[in-house]
């Protein structure tokens, strides 16, 4: 049998975490695919933060004697066929993805809070209505809802969240119903009530904080399909407008035209959808587990 | 468990009008089915339970799994609304108050439940789920509550360093003093225990029973304690009542009870206690079958169906509880 390094082990455990550098150490060594998943996250969120500072080009310069150059030593990632050059358009495009992502993420997240409670809560007419009208919505794709609303609402960065972000609410909803439906049954929610809590306050103070945990690990989930929605709704034409670089107008720009001549036009913008989304879920993963009150120390 | 140190304290007022009476109370929960939700049946959890509760004294209240015992814990507090009954609280009839009036009664009566592990918000911190009350009362803020929460904690035996502690990193015994704590807060004058110590490792459950008399001597409480385990009932009570789905069979002081059991039932379930002694023999009254359903309850007598004595009486027609003995109620046609 082999021996127990006990120091090991609860090395391992966390017994020696102090400060808050440490205890991030200790998570990411616990979470490496989380912490790979923050590092891209973070990087995403950087770039898009300080795009004017790190951008090594203006993103909106055309240049017809840069056309459809190679990535080279100035232009690492090449240039389009306009001259500009990608790796500024990326990383200007990153602000975009963010903005449309967390933004419509925000408000599906809070309009399908206020419903999937409300519905929980209140039962009877009010919840029979509310969830066959999200019946309806989920027999509908994320991208196709999406698609009708943004045609409706017209191309600006707004209408792109708000197109995104009510096909969204209907998940959310759904997840805090059936959390709201078992939680309102707990013995902690009867005391709230035999201590004289209005029904509001033992909603927001005592099941809502406990339906957190399923709709953070859903809420990242849904900023990687808001990211790829955005870009799909740019790809057709129907996203944010020029003369805002996004990743998926990008794309759709060079995909048919460049893909065999210049396939730089084409591999990166697609290698940055791939890596926001694939980011923000691994960190989403790991989140779950780190949130969970149990596993706290 | 019987030392005379540790019985409980006689209660103070035994003739003053009772911090609890409740008289006639039902409590039928519709069956629904189909597409309407129409009414199909009734489930008669409750049907028809009259009890008095004195100021200091402390009411078992025992029977099966599913006779309707934590109903009566429930419906008392108006956690689930009565069907019919008064519940009066002071001489107040609480059962037809609204809400907001019900609120202040709220204060009076407060409730500690079975399982030390959904009764506390995972989420909050052991200081706020005991000063939550304090707060929503309005009672204290700030600085005076986080004396008041430091001043529970320590009436129940855990350190005010634990304020700040989550739930889980409790053991099941603190846990319930949490939970008891939160039901002194408002320094009521009844506290219904559901099961308070069942699901509690024998040690602990003395330590949680002594705690609770401690406190009923301090403070004067009243208690209404739902149990099953009639070794803890005889040791926590001073009298007890004995439910068979829905009603009250028998309802008397701890010492006629167990010394000398009226209803068929009461004898039934106490010859089922075990006697740590392996040379006293006893003869074991052994029921049959299993208690019927709620949903369509047997006519006349509950128990003639599995009853060794039931009579042609007893399948027609519903025994009264009756006053057998001065103090003694027995519902039962044989007696």
């Amino acid at each position: 049998m082999a021996a127990i390094d006990h120091q090991k082990e609860l090395n391992r455990a966390g017994a020696n975490v102090e400060g808050w550098w440490q205890h991030t150490v200790h998570l990411a060594r616990r979470y490496p695919l989380g912490a790979i998943g923050a590092v891209m996250v973070f990087i995403f969120v950087m770039a898009a933060i300080f795009a004017d500072v790190v951008a090594p080009h203006d993103p909106l310069q055309t240049s017809a004697a840069h056309s459809l150059n190679a990535p080279d030593g100035s232009m690492v990632f090449g240039a389009d066929m306009m001259g500009r050059d990608v790796l500024s358009r990326i990383i200007h495009g990153a602000r975009i993805s963010l903005a449309v992502g967390i933004g419509s993420m925000l408000l599906g997240g809070i309009i399908g809070v206020v419903i999937g409670l409300m519905s929980g809560y209140l039962l009877g007419w009010f919840d029979l209505i509310t969830q066959r009208i999200i019946d309806i919505m989920q027999a509908l794709p994320l991208l196709v809802m999406a698609l009708v609303m943004a045609a409706a609402l017209g191309p600006s960065l707004e209408n792109t969240i708000i197109a995104i972000s009510i096909p969204l609410v209907p998940q959310v909803a759904r997840v805090v119903r059936s959390s709201t439906l078992s939680l309102r049954e707990m013995p902690f929610v009867e005391a709230a009530r035999a201590g004289g809590m209005s029904e509001w306050r033992v909603a927001v103070r005592h099941v809502l904080p406990n339906t957190v945990a399923p709709l953070i690990v859903l809420g990242t989930a849904q900023l990687g399909s808001a990211i790829l929605t955005e870009a799909s709704l740019s790809f057709l034409g129907l996203g944010v407008p020029e003369p805002y670089p996004s990743w998926g107008r990008m794309l759709s720009e060079s995909a048919a035209e460049y893909v065999r001549t210049a396939p730089w036009l084409v591999i990166f913008p697609g290698v940055a959808i791939s890596a926001a989304v694939f980011g923000t879920n691994l960190m989403g993963d790991a989140l779950r587990d780190i949130l969970d009150p149990r596993e706290r120390s | 468990m019987s030392d005379a140190s540790t019985s409980p304290a006689q209660p103070s007022s035994a003739t003053a009008a009772p911090v609890l009476k409740v008289n006639g109370l039902k409590k039928h929960f519709p069956v629904k089915k189909g597409l309407l939700s129409r009414t199909v049946g009734q489930v008669y959890a409750v049907d028809g339970v009259s009890f008095e509760i004195g100021a200091g004294e402390t009411l078992g209240l025992v029977g099966e799994s599913g006779c309707g015992k934590s109903t009566v814990g429930r419906t008392v507090l108006r956690l689930i609304e009565p069907t019919a009954g008064e519940i009066e609280v002071d001489g107040v009839d609480i059962a037809k108050l609204d809400k907001k009036a019900l609120r202040d009664y709220r204060r009076q009566m407060q409730i500690i439940f079975q399982d030390p592990f959904s009764s506390l918000n995972p989420r909050m911190s052991a200081g706020d789920i005991v000063g939550e009350p304090l707060m929503v009362h309005n009672i204290a803020q700030g600085k005076d509550r986080e004396d008041m929460v430091a001043q529970l904690f320590e009436r129940v035996g855990l350190r005010a360093g634990q304020l700040t502690s989550l739930p889980h990193q409790f053991s099941g015994g603190q846990r319930q003093r949490i939970g008891i704590a939160r039901a002194l807060a408002l320094n009521p004058k009844l506290i219904v225990g559901d099961e308070p110590v069942s699901a509690l490792d024998v040690s602990i459950q003395a330590q949680v029973i002594n705690l609770l008399m401690d406190l009923q001597n301090e403070l004067g409480l009243s208690y209404l304690f739902i149990a099953h385990d009639l070794a803890v009932v005889e040791h926590i009570s001073h009298r007890v009542a004995v439910m068979y789905l829905g009603r009250i069979v028998e309802y008397t002081d701890k010492k006629s009870l167990f010394k000398n059991p009226q209803h068929p039932y009461t004898e039934a379930l106490l010859s089922a206690v075990p006697i740590p002694d392996p040379e006293i023999k006893r003869e074991k009254v052994i029921l049959e079958g299993d208690v019927p359903s709620p949903i369509n309850p047997p006519s006349g007598c509950h128990f003639h169906t599995r009853c060794p004595y039931a009579t042609e009486q007893c399948r027609v027609e519903t025994p009264l509880l009756k006053e057998q003995a001065p103090g003694h109620w027995v519902s039962c046609h044989l007696r």
